[in-house]
């Protein structure tokens, strides 16, 4: 099978195969109908797995290591783009983005982890798979207060498997990192849209993800912890993966559903690895709305609606007598 | 020359699972020093090991009984119960979770909320239970804290959260998840208020508590070597690939490192906590003799 195809994706593999021999062949009419026939297969196949995809293949798409990344978006939907650099406490973390630039013409501060994604292993350990230290959320904070500073808005793309879970980040306070952060973008007078466009891996995730808009990719997930680590726990077997996954509830629709996230940004149909191109301009559209709506609300009435719309995250479970 | 062939050598508290709460019966054995302890002397001394200063794990109604005066306190928002809302089952179904633990504990969800005096100070205190699914944090775990947050807010009295949780619960997913962010948004009304916020972590506070509220306090204060952090010792044990140093992730361990203020034993942190909220509330200072009977006082009440 071709690398970028995931397992549940065998189906387009064999096809493409077939392709492969067809094309090695001497051209013919009758072989380039063949060819168009197989590709027409192809997509008929790919829409149909897409438009039926279950929660654990979404997992698959979200880590797909080709998954556009933060700077990806940036290169498609910003210019002027100028990264900024260090926590100013301890150092520069590269798994997590931050920097200048213009979104429509207006200055922005975006933020986003990043996985090393479409790169080698050595670039996807540059950034350490997008597992965030410290100083990687200290860094994403201190942008966000430039922004508040000079009265920019934020847009964070969130996309990690999790904080990351090592020596050096209890040492240095990964749960202080991020709860301060919870607390500080909860209050930032600055307009703050999110998008969580690949792995929303917990609270290495949230860390970020504090805003007025929430965005969800389609395959993107959510979640309180990776289903395998779910599985390793309840079931006590991490293989039950699937399951776990199912239970979770991390998929868009679901989380739409549950008032967690506010918007769904439609991907391409195979994921937006596929056409990284077509995956911008689905997100420009529902990006712009969103910036534009929380932007032109009075700095009080939005921190105020930040809260509210926070405030009331779990109501659906609570039961009072 | 030794007179006995055998020196007994004391068990060392390994990173382990120890059996934490305070067994039923007449007769307990500490499990870091191996002491026969009688249970009733072990209650007097606030469940901590007269021999080796283990502190047993309490559940939420005797913290709350050693930390406000004459043991009294009015509980709030006891109703709040989970409806389930992710529909959740592994190898059991997370609603019969729900019901053992409420059986088990008595208590709706894993956080008891209550008001009362702490030498004589107002205070909101929220205190956890370990024993409801491992104390973990779901909707109504976020939702009651929230209102003890917002209740110190419109009281303009103290707040004291004592922590004791695996972290946000599995079985509510991203709505667990949530709840940190809930949580903290309100603490940080709390804060620009400057209303008084002191963070008690007791063993063991991980996961998403210790990301979220059980960091900010004005002052976080932690009972000796309680675990706390914010990855699990298995889950960084298997990044890294090697064993994790004796006592990382230990109360001390924090202290080293800056994350915390202060490592107190149970027996001193009444009035530890009430020498502290002296310094943020305008409260009478303590005269010398009214101290040490204030001490008796919070000794008493909590005995």
């Amino acid at each position: 099978m071709p690398p970028d195809l995931l397992e549940f994706e065998e189906p387009i593999g064999v096809l493409l195969k077939e392709i492969e021999a067809l094309s090695m062949l001497p051209q013919t009419p009758e072989r380039q109908r063949s060819i168009e026939r197989l590709q027409a297969e192809i997509e008929s196949i790919r829409a149909d797995l897409y438009s039926r995809l279950t929660p654990w293949q979404r997992v698959l798409v979200a880590r797909h290591p080709s998954r556009p990344t933060v700077l990806d978006y940036v290169e498609r939907l910003f210019t002027e783009f100028i990264e900024i650099g260090g926590d100013r406490r301890f150092a520069d973390d590269h798994a997590v983005v931050a920097g200048f630039a213009r979104y429509k013409g207006e200055p922005v501060m975006v933020i986003g982890h990043h996985k090393g994604g479409g790169g080698d292993t050595k670039q996807k350990v540059y950034r350490n798979f997008g597992y965030a230290k410290p100083e990687g959320y200290r860094k994403a904070l201190r942008a966000m207060k430039l922004a508040e500073k000079f009265g920019r808005a934020v847009i964070a793309f969130i996309d990690t498997p999790a904080a990351y879970p090592g020596v050096e980040s209890e040492e240095r306070g990964i749960a202080e990192a991020i709860a301060y952060n919870l607390r500080e973008m909860a209050a930032l007078d600055a307009p703050i849209v999110v998008a969580v466009h690949g792995e929303g891996g917990s609270g290495g995730a949230l860390g970020i993800a504090i805003g007025d808009r929430i965005l969800m990719h389609e395959f993107a997930i959510y979640s309180v912890i990776p289903p395998e680590g779910c599985a390793a726990i309840l079931w006590r077997d991490s293989g039950r993966k699937i399951e776990a996954a199912e239970a979770l509830k991390l998929t868009a629709p679901d989380l739409l559903a549950f008032g967690v996230i506010d918007e769904i940004v439609p991907e391409p149909t195979g994921g937006a690895h596929t056409n990284p191109d077509l995956a911008a301009s689905l997100l420009d559209g529902p990006l712009a709305r969103a910036l534009a709506d929380v932007s032109t609300r009075e700095p009080a009435a939005r921190l105020e609606a930040r809260y509210r719309k926070f405030r009331a995250m779990g109501n659906v479970g609570i039961a009072e007598p | 020359m030794a007179w006995f062939k055998k020196a007994r050598t004391p068990r060392t508290s390994s990173t382990t699972e120890k059996p934490s709460r305070v067994p039923e019966g007449l007769w307990v054995k500490c499990p870091d020093c191996a002491q026969i302890l009688y249970n009733k002397d072990l209650e007097k001394n606030l469940a901590v090991c007269p021999k080796c200063a283990h502190h047993f794990r309490l559940n939420a109604a005797e913290r709350l009984r050693m930390l406000l005066d004459r043991g009294r306190w009015t509980e709030h928002h006891a109703g709040l119960s989970s409806t389930d809302p992710l529909g959740f089952t592994d190898t059991k179904a997370y609603r019969d979770r729900l019901r053992t633990a409420e059986q088990a504990t008595g208590a709706k969800d894993a956080v008891v909320v209550a008001s009362g005096q702490l030498d004589g100070i107002d205070v909101v205190v929220a205190a956890m239970e370990y024993a409801f699914i491992g104390g973990s944090m779901g909707v109504v775990v976020g939702e009651k804290i929230t209102r003890a947050i917002e209740q110190a807010l419109d009281r303009r009295q103290p707040l004291i959260i004592v922590s004791c949780s695996g972290g946000a619960r599995m079985m509510e997913g991203a709505l667990s998840l949530m709840q940190m962010a809930k949580i903290c948004a309100a603490l940080a009304r709390l804060d620009r208020a400057r209303v008084p916020y002191i963070s008690v972590l007791t063993d063991p506070t991980t996961g998403g508590v210790t990301a979220s509220f059980a960091m900010l306090g004005d002052l976080n204060v932690a009972e000796p070597k309680a675990l706390i952090g914010f990855a699990g010792p298995r889950v960084i044990e298997q990044t890294i690939r090697q064993k994790l140093p004796e006592g990382f992730q230990r109360s001390e361990f924090l202290l080293e490192h800056g994350m915390i203020d202060l490592v107190v034993d149970r027996r001193e942190l009444k009035a530890t906590l009430a020498r502290a909220l002296r310094f943020m509330v305008a409260a009478p200072a303590l005269e010398p003799q009214v101290a040490v009977a204030a001490m008796a006082d919070a000794d008493q009440s909590s005995r």
